[in-house]
């Protein structure tokens, strides 16, 4: 793709506003339609776009598999975490509420922003991994 | 006319499941498969599941093309020849159209589309729809009962797609390779 002047300029142009429009359905899924997993793909999509034009090796210097496999697992970790949180906070596991009896829906709030984000984390770097594992292979 | 628009869908899908079932390029294939997805996401718009159309367009059109189009540039893109249709064929086509035809005739017997008296209606989904502005208090419904009512089965999704991608860079990843 190095020939490809157009296609480079207009994907780096590009991949910003992808990554932006991931965060706003990301943090927005509480409001609209969106959430975790669509926000996740929508990120992944944006590194992989990158990935076809400028080639793998540029976009693993921008995350290093190292980071991206920590990430796949601490998405998870987050969700199971928020849950146990929930669980030593006096309520049961995955009940929010127990964040701020106070004001349950504060917690349920949090609770499910946090959670979403796990979501989202994992999500994307399980989904940009599985395409670089994939194109790694066909590169050599 | 949204009932127009519903059979003019339905029927490209059905036109596009036929193509996808008589080209022989894998690559063409996939692609066609992307935009079955994308039109299926119509079809849930129409239907007022934008949640859902929103995940079919960006998992089913966006990413599952994405990895096809990994995978098939792993392997060949040409499908290899099938034999011609013998009794092998014959004996599953029957099956497909008896479990078909039962499903056709298992349909006249589920409630009316949209009916309030349906089960579906009747069983959880109302003290979603009351209680949860007072319980949950977000104003996206469909968010409260994926990451708060059913955070359970979110968090069995999320562990499947965490083995997904575990079992990949298991299985593909040359951890050996030789730093260039």
């Amino acid at each position: 793709m190095r020939e490809h002047l157009v296609v480079r300029v207009i994907v780096k142009l590009l991949v910003p506003f992808v990554l932006l429009f991931g965060l706003y359905v990301q943090m927005h899924g509480d409001f609209g339609p969106g959430g975790g997993f669509q926000a996740g793909v929508i990120v992944a999509t944006g590194f992989i776009v990158y990935a076809l034009v400028f080639g793998v090796s540029s976009t693993l210097r921008a995350v290093p598999l190292s980071v991206l496999i920590a990430l796949v697992s601490f998405g998870l970790i987050l969700y199971a975490g928020v849950g146990f949180a929930a669980l030593f906070a006096g309520g049961e596991f995955l009940n929010y509420s127990a964040f701020d009896p106070a004001h349950p829906q504060h917690g349920q709030h949090l609770g499910i922003v946090l959670i979403e984000l796990g979501v989202g984390i994992t999500v994307a770097a399980v989904m940009l991994t599985i395409f670089i594992t994939f194109a790694e292979r066909w590169h050599r | 006319m949204e009932l127009l628009h519903d059979i003019l869908l339905l029927l490209l899908l059905i036109a596009i499941a036929l193509g996808m079932l008589r080209l022989r390029n894998l690559l063409a294939i996939a692609i066609l498969g992307g935009v079955y997805s994308l039109v299926l996401a119509v079809v849930y718009v129409l239907l007022d599941a934008v949640d859902v159309a929103f995940t079919e367009a960006a998992v089913g059109a966006g990413i599952t093309l994405t990895l096809m189009l990994a995978a098939i540039s792993l392997t060949t893109r040409e499908e290899k020849p099938r034999p011609p249709p013998g009794w092998a064929t014959v004996l599953p086509l029957a099956v497909a159209v008896a479990v078909g035809a039962g499903l056709v005739y298992a349909v006249s017997g589920m409630p009316d589309f949209g009916s309030i008296d349906a089960p579906i209606h009747n069983h959880v989904a109302p003290r979603y729809i009351e209680d949860s502005p007072e319980e949950i208090g977000i104003p996206n419904m469909v968010t409260s009962v994926l990451a708060s009512y059913r955070g359970y089965d979110t968090l069995g999704e999320v562990t499947v797609i965490f083995t997904a991608g575990a079992s990949v860079v298991a299985l593909l990843w040359r951890w050996t390779k030789d730093k260039t």
